[in-house]
């Protein structure tokens, strides 16, 4: 038996945000809102090492009311419990304040031996709540992992590097941040969709259901804060060369030997 | 939480800035949709009539940002030899300590560290605390935490900054959680914000569509990751490394303010591990020759995106690359539809590249791709689309088919080549 915990995000499907090139600003309308890729992976992850041993899968997100579709997702998936944090309390949190949010509410989870997370969120980009909720909760870490394998208390995972991997072994309870290729994410079947529209619940946690010191939720108890946002600019500096297919390679090839690049 | 005062105008400028859908105007004025709003500001700083405020609780709690002084860059290894990132870094810490008139100290961990210190002597670094022990010679997240964290707390450095490797990132996040600090991720600019005396991280939001600058006014150290090939490697010089005097320490002790005030000096600490730092084992590491794109390092990048309008398609790109002894760079479209291999890709969610020519081909130029590229000494852009926004930051730009262009460019300089060859 194993118990699992799966930390996932709702994220907007950042390839599909574009710019209002006019005003200079992104332009959400329309644009879809999924569960985290990496995130999905951990899934995955955490429902195959529960039918080879037995177990549970917790699902927990933090976000506002309508992160519940991702959760649904989770449970339709094949998760067998679905956690929801969510109060305005929470809004603003940086990394350090999400997973402080997050650990206090496992910490009221009887007991796990893994933790998955997603490597990163494709909307931050920081790779960075995992490793500090396994800190906050005192595990062992096991970050950019393609293979994992547990036999009894013995952990065994696959950690990619730049050029290579390394292989590492450790003991449970642990947390692991996965990346896209340790799996391939099932789609829900029409059973499972049914069921978690039916007879899954997303229970949803406000401060008043976990112990949480409220000093240290959200933006004020963030120690980041945004300073200011800007869509990058770039002035026109280039030359658009004219004339023939051949007049234009010729022109560039010059242009190349006399700034000395080839 | 966000407030819209009375004075507020209607004039919907905070509608159209907020990039999280959560203003909306209600009968002439603006209104919040608290459960979208994340407090990022965005709007309190484009409001023209000042009406846009965060409400902050009086409940903060506060440390003592002024005992904190220094910059420290933690250096890494790998087999004892320094990364390029690290180097990049301490050149980067070198401006900040200058002009915050302030140390800069590079960290780093191993077994054997006595020409790496050097180096980093060399390239900048005013002092060098340096950890020598088997049990460090390969990272490991455990007693690699515990070192620094200590470290951290009993030197108290205003900033500290990484490199954004895979080992930096497993890294980073524990030692902020650990101190109880902020960290921003990937910074692709720091500087410091002179009145206040803050550091000022830039870095890329919504697959690089926004940037964010990041402070951290109230905790301390005020810790960032950046990625290799964003910053600048100055010229290392080695009359520095003349007069080094070395030191010990033991990192249990109670009081180190007189090892670490030392100007010139390389310090070695003495670190003691428990058996729970251990419990992670590295079986073995494994080096993947096939791995041999280096996108960071190379001189000449050719990069297709979905221009190339197949795989196959990469065959003339791939060719004009090896003509000009470069490499083959995508963008993430195309790595995303299966053309090449994800090693190949530049862009934020890919590498970050600084060579001295980048030609793009059929690369439309989106913001995410640009945060990987803009930095390149000269862009030339080859595309149909005279619109595409990579026009706007290239050199020179041709507008057309690069199926016709790039073989006869190929052909150009295949003749060039040859003739020098003569």
């Amino acid at each position: 038996m194993v118990n699992i915990i799966v930390c996932i995000k709702q994220v907007p499907d950042t390839n599909e945000v574009k710019i209002d090139k006019k005003k200079g600003t992104l332009i959400r309308e329309g644009v879809p809102s999924i569960i985290n890729p990496e995130d999905k992976n951990g899934l995955e992850a955490a429902i195959r090492l529960k039918e080879e041993n037995g177990g549970k899968v917790t699902v927990i997100s933090m976000g506002p009311p309508q992160a519940k579709v991702a959760l649904k997702e989770a449970l339709a998936m094949g998760a067998d419990e679905a956690i929801l944090l969510s109060d305005r309390a929470f809004a603003g949190s940086d990394t350090w304040a999400t997973a402080y949010t997050i650990s206090q509410a496992i910490k009221e989870i009887d007991k796990f031996d893994v933790i998955f997370c997603g490597r990163q969120a494709i909307d931050g980009d920081t790779a960075q709540v995992g490793p500090q909720i396994a800190e906050n909760l005192n595990l062992n870490q096991l970050t950019y992992v393609s293979e994992f394998t547990v036999v009894g208390e013995k952990v065994n995972a696959r950690r990619e590097l730049e050029q290579g991997y390394s292989e590492l072994e450790t003991s449970l309870p642990v947390l692991v941040t996965v990346l896209e290729s340790i799996n391939k994410p099932r789609y829900a079947s029409i059973k499972g969709i049914v069921d978690a529209h039916r007879n899954q619940e997303v229970k949803v946690w406000t401060t008043a259901d976990f112990k949480v010191d409220k000093s240290k939720l959200g933006l004020d108890a963030s120690p980041t804060q945004v300073h200011e946002t800007f869509v990058p600019v770039h002035e026109t500096k280039g030359e658009i060369l004219t004339g023939s297919h051949q007049d234009m390679v010729e022109n560039l090839v010059k242009k190349l030997r006399s700034e000395n690049v080839v | 939480m966000l407030i819209i005062k009375d004075t507020c105008v209607g004039c919907g400028v905070c509608v159209e800035k907020c990039p999280y859908d959560a203003l909306s105007m209600e009968e002439g004025v603006a209104v919040v949709d608290h459960d979208k709003c994340t407090l990022c500001s965005a709007c309190v700083k484009v409001c023209p009539v000042d009406a846009i405020e965060i409400e902050e609780s009086e409940s903060k709690a506060k440390i003592d940002i002024s005992q904190y002084s220094g910059v420290w860059v933690l250096a890494e290894q790998r087999n004892n030899e320094l990364l390029n990132v690290s180097l990049e870094l301490v050149s980067e810490g070198r401006k900040l300590a200058d002009e915050l008139n302030e140390k800069l100290t590079a960290v780093v961990l191993g077994s054997d560290l006595s020409k790496a210190a050097k180096e980093l002597v060399a390239q900048g670094a005013d002092q060098v605390y340096i950890v020598e022990d088997e049990e460090l010679a390969q990272y490991r997240t455990a007693p690699y935490t515990k070192v620094i964290a200590e470290m951290i707390n009993k030197c108290k450095p205003e900033i500290v900054i990484l490199g954004a490797t895979h080992n930096g990132r497993d890294l980073g996040p524990r030692i902020s959680a650990r101190i109880n600090t902020g960290l921003t991720a990937d910074c692709t600019k720091l500087a410091i914000d002179k009145e206040r005396g803050i550091l000022l991280q830039t870095r890329p939001a919504f697959g690089g569509n926004l940037m964010a600058t990041i402070i951290c006014p109230e905790h301390r150290p005020q810790m960032s990751t950046v990625r290799p090939g964003v910053m600048t490697k100055e010229e290392a010089n080695y009359e520095r490394t003349g007069q080094i005097e070395y030191l010990e320490a033991d990192l249990a002790a109670e009081d180190l303010s007189a090892e670490v005030k030392k100007e010139g000096v390389i310090l070695k600490f003495k670190a003691e591990f428990s058996q729970e730092d251990l419990l992670t084992e590295i079986k073995q590491i494994v080096k993947e020759a096939h791995h041999s794109v280096n996108l960071e390092a190379a001189d000449i990048i050719v990069s297709g995106g979905r221009g190339v309008g197949d795989p196959k398609g990469f065959a003339v790109i791939k060719e004009l690359a090896e003509v000009l002894g470069g490499e083959v760079g995508a963008s993430r479209a195309v790595v995303d539809e299966g053309w090449i291999e994800k090693d190949h890709q530049v862009g934020q969610t890919g590498k970050t590249v600084k060579p001295r020519l980048y030609i793009a081909c059929g690369i439309s130029g989106a913001i995410q791709h640009r945060a990987g590229m803009q930095n390149a000494d000269l862009i030339i852009a080859i595309n149909t689309d005279a619109e595409a926004p990579i026009f706007n930051i290239c050199d020179y730009g041709i507008v057309g088919d690069l199926h016709k262009i790039v073989p006869m460019l190929t052909d150009v300089c295949k003749d060039i080549l040859a003739e020098e060859r003569k």
